[in-house]
Formats: C-alpha cells, structure tokens, sequence
C-alpha cells in the first residue's frame, strides 16, 4: 500500500527537529550519529516531542555535554551550546540568570554528570536553579570507548574494569537520583528507564514534567534515564533492555524521588543587567574627577626605580587601608604602584601588613621580601618583627603614642608622630592611619619628591582619602583632619628640617 | 470509554535508508507485524519492515526507535481501502 490522502500522520517525525540535520558532516542528513538501539536516539526524540508540543522552541537552550551527545546540536530545531565536559550545569546557571525566561536544558551522560562535573551538578540543583537536567545513565562512558564510569554496576566488565567493577577498589555505583532528592532545593527528581515500551512512555511523562515545571519557573528538575549503550556492552537491543531491566533497575531502583513543585512559587532572582556603561558604572564609579592629568610626568629620579613600603601593625588599626590610601595617592599621582595585604588567618587581633611598591618603570613584582625603603610602624612587636629589615638610608616612620623609640643604625632616617593620640583627640581611634598618612606626606617631601612633583601633592593625599572612605562619607572629612593633624605635628617636631633628595 | 468505541486502521512505514537496524521495534511490536530484512541500506545497516497488516497504531515501534524520522504510523480514515485489519483503538 502507497501513502494516499487518507492517511494521517499519528506519529512521526518531530517537529522539534530539523528537516534535514544540515550541521552535520558527511552525506547521512536525516540520521543522528549515534550507534545502533542506542539510548540517547530515544531520548532526543523525547526532548523534541516535548518541546515542540509546548511550543518553546524560541526560548529553549540545551547544552551539550562532552560524550555520546556532544553534537545534539545538529539536531534540534532551538538553541544549542557546547560545555566543557561535565559544566553544563554551571553554562546552565549562567543562561537562565541571564534570561529568567530562558527554558535551560542540561543534557548530561553519567561520566559527565556523576564523574567530572558532580560538583558542578549537585551545587546547581543545590542552587534551585530553574533548569531541566535530563541525565543519560548508561553506566558506562560511551564516547571514549566504554570505561568503567561512576555508576557502572558492581561486577560489571567495561574496558577499565576488565574483571568487573570491584567494590572493595572502585567504590559502589552512585546513586544520583537519590543524593539530589536528599537536597531542600530541587523540586522534581525521578528516575525512569528505557528498557521496555512501558518505560519509555513514563520517561516521556517525566520529561514532560520537568519541562513544564522549567516553564512554570519552579527550580531544580532533573530525570535520570536508565539507557542502553548496547554497542560498547556487546549487547543485542533485546539483551540490552533486559540488561536495564534485571541489573540496573535492581541496583537503580525506578520511581518518582521527590515532586514537590506544587508546593513552590516560582523563582524571582535580581535581573541582570546587561548594559556595558552600566556594569562598567557599577565596577568603577566616576565619584569626582581626581588626579593630575594623564600626561603628568613624575620627575623625581627616585622612582626611576621601585620605592618599596612596608606597614605594619595589628589588624583593625587600618594597616591595610593605609596602604591603599598610599597606593591610591601614587595612582592618582600617575606612578605604577601595587598593594599587596598580608594577615594572619585571624580578621582582627592578629598582624597584619602590607607593602606597597610605587615607581616610574612597571613594577615587576608586588612583593617585598626584606628590604624597604620606608617602613610605617603601628604597634611594638611590628617593630621588632620588621625593623631588621628596613634597608641603608631607609625611612621609619612610627606612631609614638604606643611604640618605644627604637634603637637603630645611625643612617636610619627617623620620624615619630603620635597618631593614636591625635586620632582621639580628633574623636576616634580610627582616623590615626589618616595622622600617620599626614605625616607621611612630609616624609614623601622631604625624601621621595622633587621639583614639580612636589606641587599640589596633599591633594593627591586629601584625592586618595575621599577615594577610600567613598562608601563612608561621613568620615571622610574626620580623616582629612586627621591627615593635617598629622602632618602639622611632624612639621613641629623637625627642628632641622630634612633637605629634599 | 466504551461509549467512545472506535475502529480505526493504522499503517506504519519505516524508512529504508533511516533505520540502523537495532531491531528495537521489532521487539516491541506487540503484534509483531514487524520483521527484519536482509537487504542492506544506503548506511549499509538491514533494515525493518512492516509486514502490511496487523498494527494497531499502539506507537511502542515510534517510541522504541531511536532514530528521527525512520518509522511514522499513519491513522488510515474508514473510507480508504487500507491494509490494516479492523481493531479497538486503545485509548489512553
Ligand atoms: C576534560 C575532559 N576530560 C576527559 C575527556 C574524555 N571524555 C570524553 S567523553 C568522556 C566520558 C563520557 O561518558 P558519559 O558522560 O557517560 O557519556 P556517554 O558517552 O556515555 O553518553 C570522557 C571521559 C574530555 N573530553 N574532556
Ligand atoms: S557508544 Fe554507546 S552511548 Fe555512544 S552512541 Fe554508541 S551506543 Fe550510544
Ligand atoms: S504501532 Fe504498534 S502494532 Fe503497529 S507496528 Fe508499531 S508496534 Fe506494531
Ligand atoms: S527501531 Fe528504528 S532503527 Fe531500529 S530497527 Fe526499528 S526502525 Fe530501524
Ligand atoms: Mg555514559
């Protein structure tokens, strides 16, 4: 009998499909590429129907994993994406953040899902993401040939497990429907197989299912298909669904872990915003116009070569900052600086320290290993950890308010300021990092500066401060009187005053 | 649903140069009306074929098939002189 004008189509090609599969080399264009009675042929069909029945071709992105599948891309009539092995699920987050509309499918074989990209996985579904994992277990990695693969069964021969899978050595299988069920977040989780007529429809139930819950925007579905790979088992189809039926179905009990969507309203995250001026806004933002113009070249010979400073104190006493103030002033002063923070694992109490290199030339690396020009010093034992290692001719710079005068080489430049007892009388403890950067504005003039370089520098010091506290404009001008607190009690305590370098 | 009792005919074709030769519908066929050949395709697999009587439209060769387009069942109208024998249409 020929086709004639009375006969319907009841079941045929999906329209999810293309026609012909025109991205896909070689002659044969309406085939997919995979072996014979191979599962993931089943599953792609399954895919298709569905979404070609909910009519979101135009929003819907699967992502291709690295195995069997990687090219399902020729094949469907929506968006396809590539991931790195065993990322689709992080690809996945990325597509539906960016889109909330988007319907994200995360195609996935279980050497991809359960071996090198679990974490990627479970973190995902730990997420809630509004995604659709369909996880293709095969017990086997396919493509490369039929290693031995997470959840390959015990006893099972596979090219890596030549004497089958030993349990004492490689582990159990794991079970993937059921550790992700155990999480708060997912909303669907079932596993199904394609071992038999019966099955197959009730995984084009669940398929259906976590699509139209990917729809409804209610999280974290996923469906684990039990699937033949009949061609690197060695199995004929029959053998092979009998295979799914009597050994992986025992190990991998089928059933519906968790369906809770009912239960949950869909999913609102912020909107993302995709304007470049905005992120750019958002990451830099122009507060006042600050600096010394662009072609301001710096002239003292000093920074010809790196200037290395050192702060150190214990944390909470703003060691750090200081140090960005410092390297925000050199920045705003057109040299090339790099600030590097050093602490203990402890957030306060403990040491901290920083270096800051500023120069001329590009600095070649942010680390200062012994040997500094200027040392800043906030407490005692700072002192003694790091005066050793201030070079020839350096300069101390110390808050004398706390710290004993030091007992050092003749060459060693000193000055003291009492910070902390400035700072209080100011109001608070706080701003002594603001005294101290005062009083470092003297000692930059008196030994790094010259010539022009020396005009207007407090405003890169006042420039710097602003810069710092922007979030905190309250403080900021308690700190720029802290920093000429500072600098007027070094000028007072110079009775011969230091000639510029 | 015995209200909504129905005799309908199907014919179910499969594509020479589509199907791989897994057999998988063969299998599936709960009235085995489909049978392997011996002939080889364009991809050099053998191929299935309907033996030009008996399916009942039940869809598990369609689902089974792992290919695309290799099988489509057709709904035949009453009027037409199909092949299919006359047989309850399982609603599901
Ligand atoms: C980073 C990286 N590591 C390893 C591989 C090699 N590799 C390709 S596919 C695959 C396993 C695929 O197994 P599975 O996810 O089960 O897919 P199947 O082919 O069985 O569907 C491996 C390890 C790779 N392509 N990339
Ligand atoms: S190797 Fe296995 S999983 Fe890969 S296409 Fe062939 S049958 Fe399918
Ligand atoms: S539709 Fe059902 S009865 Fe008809 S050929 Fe396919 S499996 Fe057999
Ligand atoms: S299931 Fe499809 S590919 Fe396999 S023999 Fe039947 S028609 Fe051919
Ligand atoms: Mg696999």
């Amino acid at each position: 009998m020929t086709e004639n004008t009375n006969m319907k189509v009841k079941y045929g090609r999906s329209k999810g499909f293309f026609e012909t599969f025109e991205r896909r080399p070689g002659a044969i264009k309406k085939n997919m590429h995979y072996c014979p009675g191979c599962g993931h042929g089943i599953v792609h069909k399954l895919i298709a129907e569905s979404i070609a029945d909910f009519d979101i071709k135009d929003r819907t992105i699967m992502i291709a994993p690295v195995g069997c599948s990687v090219f399902s891309y020729y094949y469907y009539d929506y968006f396809g994406i590539s991931a790195p092995h065993g990322r689709a699920p992080a690809v996945a987050t990325g597509l539906v953040r960016a889109n909330p509309d988007n319907i994200v499918v995360s195609y996935q074989g279980d050497g991809d899902l359960g071996a090198i990209g679990f974490n990627n996985f479970i973190q995902a579904a730990n997420r809630g993401e509004n995604i659709a994992v369909f996880f293709v277990n095969n017990g086997i990695y396919g493509m490369t040939g039929g290693q031995m693969a997470p959840t390959t069964l015990p006893g099972q021969k596979t090219a890596t497990s030549p004497t089958g899978r030993s349990v004492t050595n490689e582990g159990y299988p794991l079970k993937v429907s059921e550790m992700v069920a155990a999480l708060d977040a997912p909303i669907y989780v079932e596993r199904v197989s394609l071992s038999s007529t019966k099955n197959i429809a009730r995984t084009r139930k669940a398929i259906r299912k976590a699509f139209q819950n990917t729809i409804d925007k209610k999280g974290f579905s996923m469906v684990e298909i039990l699937a033949g790979c009949p061609v690197n088992m060695k199995f004929n189809s029959r053998e092979m669904n009998e295979f799914i039926e009597n050994q992986m179905q025992h190990y991998f009990p089928l059933g519906c872990f968790k369906d809770i969507a009912d239960t949950r309203d869909p999913i609102k995250r912020p909107e993302g915003i995709f304007d470049k001026q905005k992120v750019k806004d958002i990451l830099y933002p122009i507060k006042v116009a600050k600096g010394v113009s662009a072609d301001f070249k710096n002239e003292s010979k000093i920074f010809q070569k790196e200037r290395k400073i050192k702060i150190a104190g214990f944390g909470g006493q703003g060691v750090l900052s200081l140090g960005m103030m410092i390297a925000t002033m050199g920045k705003l002063r057109n040299f090339n600086v790099t600030w590097l923070p050093s602490y203990g694992p402890e957030m306060r109490g403990g040491t901290a320290n920083c270096t800051i290199i500023t120069s001329r030339q590009k600095v070649c690396s942010p680390i200062v290993d012994k040997l500094c020009n200027l040392l800043i010093v906030l407490n005692q034992p700072s002192m003694e950890m790091f005066l050793p290692e201030l070079k020839q001719n350096g300069v101390l710079l110390y808050d004398s308010s706390t710290i004993a005068p030091p007992k050092c080489s003749e060459d060693k430049i000193i000055y003291a300021v009492k910070a902390s007892d400035i700072a209080k009388k100011i109001g608070s403890l706080k701003c002594a990092n603001s005294v101290i950067l005062g009083a470092l504005s003297v000692v930059m003039k008196d030994y790094f500066l010259e010539g022009k370089d020396k005009k207007d520098f407090d405003r890169a010091f006042e420039e710097a401060i602003m810069d710092c506290f922007a979030d905190k404009q309250n403080v900021i001008q308690m700190n720029i009187e802290a920093f000429y607190a500072g600098k007027e009690a070094v000028e007072a305590t110079l009775t011969n005053p230091h000639p510029g370098v | 649903m015995t209200d909504k009792k129905k005799v309908k005919k199907y014919f179910v074709k499969i594509e020479p140069d589509e199907c791989k030769g897994c057999e998988r519908c063969v299998n599936a066929c709960p009235k085995a009306v489909l049978k392997m050949g011996t002939e080889l395709n364009f991809m050099g697999f053998p191929f299935a074929y309907y033996v030009g009587a008996g399916c009942v439209g039940c869809s598990a060769c369609f689902y089974n098939c792992p290919e695309p387009g290799a099988v489509t069942i057709f709904e035949v109208s009453d009027d037409a002189d199909g092949d299919s024998e006359k047989e309850e249409d399982e609603e599901d």
